[in-house]
Formats: structure tokens, sequence, C-alpha cells
């Protein structure tokens, strides 16, 4: 039965730099990396090549010593020019440097109707030895699925509701197919339902409208209504003991790919995002990818000449997504960059001063917002104020549209108290649900860090 | 304002790790970041923006929002100088002299609060290590608000310092406290000096001078209870208060309005409705503990009518929402985050108790004719219980999800 649900509580953070809907060609990145930090629950990864080995897209490259069965490929075809490991020799990055044409490692392929007739076992085989299989996360903590477990329902969000998000129907234009392919994989593993969630506030992207095999939900509502925790809590939540699986809609098109073409194919279709992007579009490229050619030249002239504003590349969105270099490389889960000014300045009397050019949920300083509701501002990375115990109460609860307390939730992970954090649904969030608490915290806890210790703390002892 | 920078940029290294004044750098920090936002960036995961509040914002927002009962109170000291010496009757007459009483009174209480506890948030955040709570800003209003104008200095300098210490510093720091530290420090002074401050006494200054025939300090609050023990209906025992200084001055409209004998800050109910309207336009209170208090005082004050069997149990329920200093104590006491229950759910009840307890205080009992003040702090007491029960249901609604 499809559910539409509507959702209240939560918080659009409205920036400037919203991606033009149109696909530009960059020039293409030369090198490329898997990061085994993207891997959350990645434990201790195992190097299977060396500097100097040549590789195609879709040849091994590392594992997981204590998931074994589960393998990380290379994004592009190429050679191993760097394994970096920082501290206690921890891995940090694979680099490769591709070859001019692509060459694939060749996999079994099928049509879309004999797709139907594969078997569980066949499928999860391809799927692990074509690399896509750290596309399915497991809820709860957020991790890479193990293989051996039967996931109770799998949950695919079919649109991204942080700040900039890429539209899908720009980035999965033309990918019909493929999808259609990737669900039917899916089905294939799980005995539940595969729930396909779309937003119910806005037009339905050509890719996910005759889509067959899975339950369409619909969500409306703030963001975090296209959070596939928020989704999951509200169709049919995980209890202690339960597994199910998420993946995102590029995840479906690649194992969809990977059935019908008989190849890994990493290339994604990102949005470059953020008020210091001259051009802020679409771009094809590939999961790995250097974002140098996407943000040299690409950044706007200095508006003031004599403060240089420094630009904070982030790969993903402003509330989940992390800050790499200017020559870091897109991470696996996501799907744009964001190109933000530092923040790295004092305001004289910051906290006192009336102003309407500054966001905030709070109306303590943003009274008067409700008279441009549709205001884009251009924030940057400072933090606006010092951490501080937790005093204001209520503002968490009502931008979590979750029957879930986070305040307390957050108390009993700092107090390390199992108990109490399993009693008050651990097993239900990941740190991109409890995001945008971090984001309006008056106090300004690191929330999404502490929510991943409490995880931690569960999941390891 | 790039001398200031410069100047706290130059002395910073003395106060940073490894400098001569190491142990006051919390001090410096207080003091830097008051006057500039620091310049801290977001870490490399999470979130990359902030929300623009911070603590201090909210902790101002409520002194906004105390600016008019301030006002009013300053004004109104005078006021009552004026009224109670059979100087003037008119409101508006003398003006000037009024407003400068007022100051000249009110004024000293303020700085001596803010000052001593003041001294004492930057001496435990020097010897603790930690920074100094903005929870302060608020407090050191909030306690000149609820003490007669009439109270000596070094009793409100030792109330405060009692209050930061016991009711704050002992817990962490703001954020930490189970009571009201605003509430403690008028606790304190109730129960230490009960001769100054105990709500049926002489408060309005008289400065040396004579006071009106028939002049009683008294507040509505004694009144209403004294016509109850003697048997005569509270409102026509109002009405024929102090006739001498003026018709009217326990007046239903004027009790409203705050002209009358009482504590700095809370005889104006219509300034605490004005901040309470800052409070919650703002979203800094919880309009839930606001609405539920005066609710609960309300609804207590027909179950009272109800049960009436002397003359103030009878009285009509809305008196008891201008008496006092009930709204003041609603609007800016019960709201305080920290000491209140934590929940949406919580805090519905943690208002319309408090609204109930006052009545039942003031109408019961003989020793308080003010009852907001122990209701606040019982309710703090008890609202981590409320919670604790809130909390509970939501646990069992995820449990028996699980089992169905």
């Amino acid at each position: 039965m499809s559910k539409l649900i509507k959702l209240k509580k939560g918080f659009d953070i409205k920036l400037v730099g919203k991606a033009e809907k149109q696909l530009v060609d960059f020039q293409p990145a030369s090198t490329f990396a898997i990061k085994p930090t993207d891997f959350i629950g990645l434990q201790r990864p195992k190097v299977i090549v060396s500097e100097g080995d040549t590789v195609k897209a879709g040849t091994p490259i590392l594992f997981d010593k204590a998931l074994d069965k589960v393998q990380y490929v290379a994004p592009v075809s190429g050679e191993i020019v760097e394994i970096k490991r920082g501290e206690k020799r921890k891995l940090l990055e694979i680099k490769i440097l591709a070859d001019k044409e692509i060459s694939y490692e060749t996999f079994e392929k099928h049509t879309e109707s004999s797709i139907k007739s594969i078997s569980r076992d066949a499928a999860i085989s391809q799927m692990l030895a074509g690399g896509v299989w750290p596309q399915l996360v497991q809820r709860p903590y957020g991790i890479v699925a193990n293989p051996d477990d039967s996931p109770k329902a799998i949950f695919i969000s079919g649109f991204d509701t942080h700040p900039l998000a890429p539209d899908y129907a720009v980035s999965l234009k033309g990918e019909e197919k493929n999808f259609q392919a990737g669900i039917d994989i899916l089905k294939k593993l799980t005995e539940g339902i595969v729930h396909l969630n779309l937003n119910g506030d806005a037009e339905v992207p050509s890719v996910f409208a005759n889509v067959q095999n899975a339950q369409v939900n619909k969500f409306s509502g703030p963001h975090p209504a296209g959070n596939v925790g928020v989704q999951i809590h509200h169709l049919n939540p995980i209890n202690k003991g339960e597994v199910a699986w998420t993946i995102s809609p590029f995840g479906v098109t690649q194992i969809g790919k990977l059935f019908l073409e008989g190849k890994f194919d990493a290339s994604r279709v990102i949005a470059i995002t953020g008020s210091r992007a001259k051009k802020a579009v679409y771009t094809k490229t590939i999961v790995g990818a250097c974002v140098d050619t996407l943000v040299n030249g690409n950044l706007k002239e200095d508006e003031k000449s004599d403060v240089a504003p420094i630009t904070r590349v982030i790969s993903g969105n402003v509330l989940t997504g992390e800050k790499i270099n200017q020559d870091g490389y897109l991470g696996y889960y996501h799907s744009q960059i964001t190109l933000i000014p530092e923040g790295e300045y004092h305001e004289f009397l910051g906290w006192m001063k009336p102003t309407a050019d500054k966001l905030s949920y709070h109306r303590a300083l943003g009274l008067l917002s409700f008279l441009k509701p549709n205001k884009e501002f251009v924030l940057d990375s400072n933090v606006r104020g010092e951490e501080r115990a937790f005093v204001q109460t209520g503002v968490f609860e009502s931008v979590t549209p979750m029957d879930i307390l986070p305040v307390y939730l957050l108390k009993a992970i700092m107090a390390e108290d199992f108990d109490e954090m399993e009693e008050l649904g651990i097993y239900e969030v990941i740190e991109e649900d409890l995001a945008l608490c971090e984001f309006v915290d008056v106090s300004k806890h690191p929330v999404q860090e502490i929510v991943r210790k409490g995880i931690d703390l569960i999941q390891y002892s | 304002m790039k001398f200031l920078r410069d100047l706290l940029d130059k002395q910073k290294p003395l106060f940073q790790k490894g400098g001569k004044l190491e142990n006051f750098y919390y001090a410096f920090e207080a003091g830097e970041t008051f006057l500039f936002t620091p310049n801290h960036t977001n870490a490399i995961k999470g979130a990359q923006v902030k929300d623009a509040v911070d603590l201090k914002r909210m902790m101002i927002t409520v002194v906004v929002a105390m600016i008019p009962c301030l006002l009013f109170g300053i004004y109104n000291t005078g006021h009552q100088h004026f009224l109670a010496t059979g100087q003037t009757a008119g409101l508006w007459e003398d003006f000037g002299p009024k407003a400068l009483l007022g100051l000249q009174l009110v004024l000293p209480i303020v700085i001596v609060a803010y000052a001593a506890g003041g001294m004492v948030e930057a001496a435990f955040a020097v010897i603790r290590k930690h920074p100094i709570n903005e929870g302060f800003l608020v407090t050191g209003m909030l306690i000149p608000l609820v003490v007669p104008a009439t109270l000596p200095l070094w009793q409100v300098a030792l109330a405060t310092v009692f209050a930061v210490v016991i009711a704050k510093e002992v817990f962490g720091g703001t954020g930490m406290n189970i009571l009201n530290v605003a509430m403690t420090a008028r606790a304190f002074l109730y129960f230490a000096y009960p001769a100054q401050i105990s709500g049926d006494q002489v408060w309005t200054y008289l400065g040396g001078k004579e006071a009106v025939d028939g002049f009683s300090g008294a507040t509505a609050l004694a009144v209403a209870y004294n016509a109850g023990v003697e048997g005569e209906t509270v409102s026509s025992a109002l009405a024929s208060h102090n006739t001498e200084m003026g018709a009217g001055l326990f007046e239903f409209a004027n009790l409203f309005i705050g002209w009358i004998p009482g504590s700095i800050g809370e005889t104006s109910t219509l300034m605490a409705l004005v901040g309470a309207i800052i409070l919650v336009a703002t979203g800094v209170a919880s309009w839930k503990i606001i609405v539920s208090g005066f609710a609960g005082a309300y609804l207590m004050g027909l179950v009272m009518n109800a049960f009436a069997v002397n003359e103030y149990m009878a009285m009509g329920p809305e008196y008891h929402l201008v008496m006092g200093g009930l709204a003041f104590g609603v609007v800016f006491m019960a709201t305080d985050p920290v000491s209140a229950s934590q929940t949406e759910i919580g805090k519905w009840i943690y208002g319309l108790l408090i609204g109930v307890l006052t009545v039942i205080i003031r109408v019961t009992n003989p020793a308080y004719p003010e009852g907001i003040m122990l209701a606040v702090l019982f309710m703090n007491v008890f609202a981590p219980l409320i919670d604790y029960y809130v909390v509970k249901a939501n646990k069992k609604r995820r449990l028996q999800r699980a089992t169905v």
C-alpha cells in the first residue's frame, strides 16, 4: 500500500548558489581516489593492490577483513600512484592516475527480461564482484550492508531535501532502464518490500514515473523529509535486532548498469553548488574524482579586493558533507559539491546586533524572517558562537520529525548509558537524521559526532 | 573597531597556554567574546554551516523583555513614595522627581546584583576553568526585579552571591542547575531576612518622611488574606484599603496596570505581559508554560470558589492573576528553560501546576502571602520527575511497536 505522509517539523536552509538545471562539461579529472574513510563501519581495510599496479574500472582495490565478502573496486582504469596513510598507518586514500580511455572489467550481461530469472545468490555474488555492494547501507548503524543478512525491507529516498541538494530529475535523467533493473535486483534481496519514497510536494521525475516492483510512498514537508531514516521511521521503524537496508537512487542505477551492461560504471551527474561557485550547474563526473577541475576557475571573483575570501570546498552538502581540499576527491556517497566562504573572522558585537542578513531558525535573530520566506542566504563556515551546556529546550524536537527525544538521546550517549540509548531509539538514527539539530543548536554541540559515538558504543560492545 | 581587535590580539598570548596570565584565560575570553564573535570555523566533518544564534543572543533577548518591567518599576517606586507621603496624588504629576527617585533607589540594586554575581561568576570561571555563563545576564536583572526597593544593598549582594554559588555553580553552571537562580536568591532573602521582604510589610520607600494618615504598606495579597480572616469580602477590602493614598489603589484595573506597592518589577501584570509577548514572539520562552501557568492559577481560583469557606477563597479568580508576582513569575521565572520541564508535554503540566500551587499557597497558608516563589521552586524540583514520565512514555511507545 502506497502511503502519503505529511511532515511538519523541520527546516529548509535556503542558501545562495542552487545549481542551474543544465549539464555542463568540465575538463575531466586526471586522478581519482578511493577513501576508505567514506565507508562507515569499514573496520580493517586491507589493500590488495600496490603502487605501480594497473587496474581496470571494477578491479578490486581493497576489502574489509571484518566483512571480507565485500570488495571495494577501482572507479576508473589506470595506474595506482599512491597509497596514502596517516597516523598509525591508517589508510586514507588510494590514488589512481586515470587512463585517457577507461577500460572496464567485464561481468555477466543480462537483458531486462532475463534479470527476472537471476537467483538471489547469483545476484548477490555479481553485486559483490562488480563492486556495487557498498552502495547498500544497513540500518541500524548506517554501515555497509552485510551480504549474509536478510533485510526486513529496502528503502530508497527518491529526493534530497538537504540545502542546495541536486534535483534527481536532472541528475538521473535518462536512467529509467538502469533504475528499473536495479529495483528488480534489489527486490530479490529482501523478503519484504522495496520502498521508493518520493517528494509529495514536487512533480515525479521521469526516472521514477513508471517504476515496477517497488512500493511508492510520498512524503511532503521541509527537510529532513527526504532523509531515508525519517522515512523508515514513518513506514516501518527499526526495532532492536532488526535490519533494513537503504540505498540511494544513484546506487540503484549503478546496480542496474552492472547487470544490463556488465560493467562497473561509477559515473554520476553531480551538482556544483554554493555561493562561491561562479557556474553553479550540473556536470557528469566519476565518483572519487579529483574536484580541482570543477573548482579551479569556477570561483567567483573577490568582491572586496582587500580581503581575499577563502573558499571551503565541501564534498556533499553543508549539513552532512565533509570539507576537502581544493584538490580533494569526491566522496563515495556524495552527489554534489558545495563551495562556501570560509568563516575565519571576528565580528564586533556580532551576537547583539539586530540584523536581517543572517540566517537563523530561531526568531530571537530572525524575528522578521517571515516577511521574506524565500530569501536565500550566504552562509560561511563560522561556528557563530561557542559551545555551551544544553540550555534551550524544545528546539531539537521541532526540527526532528520523528517520535524521538533528541536531547535525551544525546545526553544518554554522552553519559554512555547503553540501556537508555537503546530505549530512546539509537537504532533509528544516524548522523544525517539529527544534522539539523547540529545546525540549530544554540549551544553549538557537535551533534553528529555524538550520534556516531553512540552508534559505535552500541555496535562494538 | 580595528584598534580594539588589535588590542585584544596583542594581549591574547598573555592569557593563552604558557602565557603569564594563563589562569585568567576564561576571564579574558569572556571579555573577548563579548566584544567580538569568535573566529572558529566548523569541523571537517559534520554541519559546515551553523545557525547565527548563540546563547548570548538568547539571554540578551530575555533581558530586553524585562526592560518594560524595569522601567515601570523605576517609575512606580518613585510614584509609591510620593503617594505614601501624600505629596501628589496624580499619576503623572511630578514625573521628573518620581523617575529620579526611582532611579536613585533601583539603579544601585541592579548594579550591586550584577557586580556581586559577576564577580562570583568570574571567580568560578577562573578556578573551575570553564567559560563564563551567559545565564548571568538574565539572573543579574531578575534578582533586582523581585526584591523591594527598600531592601538594603548588602542583602542584595549576599543573596546574589548565595544564589549563584549554591543554586548554580555547585552544579556546574548554567544548564546544569536544578533551581531557578533568581528565585533561589529571593527565597534566601525571604527566609534569612523576613523583616525586609516577607510580603505583608511596608515596602514603600518613605525616606524618613511622615506617611499619610491610615497608610499601611501592605500588599494586595496581605489585604486579601486578612479580609479572608476577618470575614469582609475581598473586593470591598481591596477597594477600601488606603483610600487616603488615592481611591482605587487596589482596584482590579490598577492591580493589572501595577501602580501598587510591591517588589520593583513584579507589580505590573501589564508589563509582564509585554515581556511575555517579546519572549514568545522571539521564541525564547515556552508559550506553553506561560499559558498553562495562568490557566492553572485561574482554574485553581475557580476550584477555591467552589469550596469557599472564607472570603479569600470566594475571591474572583481573575484577581489571582493580577495580584502579587504571579504574572512576573510565570513569564520570567517559570520559563527558565534549564530549571523548567524540558519535554513539550511536560511543559504543559509544569506550568499548570505552578499556577495551581501558587493559588493554594496564597489562600491556605497563613505564613506566606506570596505563593509564586515557592511554587516555582517546588516545581523546579519536580520538573525532572515530570520529564521522567514523559520520556518513559516515549520509550514505552517504542517498545510496544517492537512487540506488535
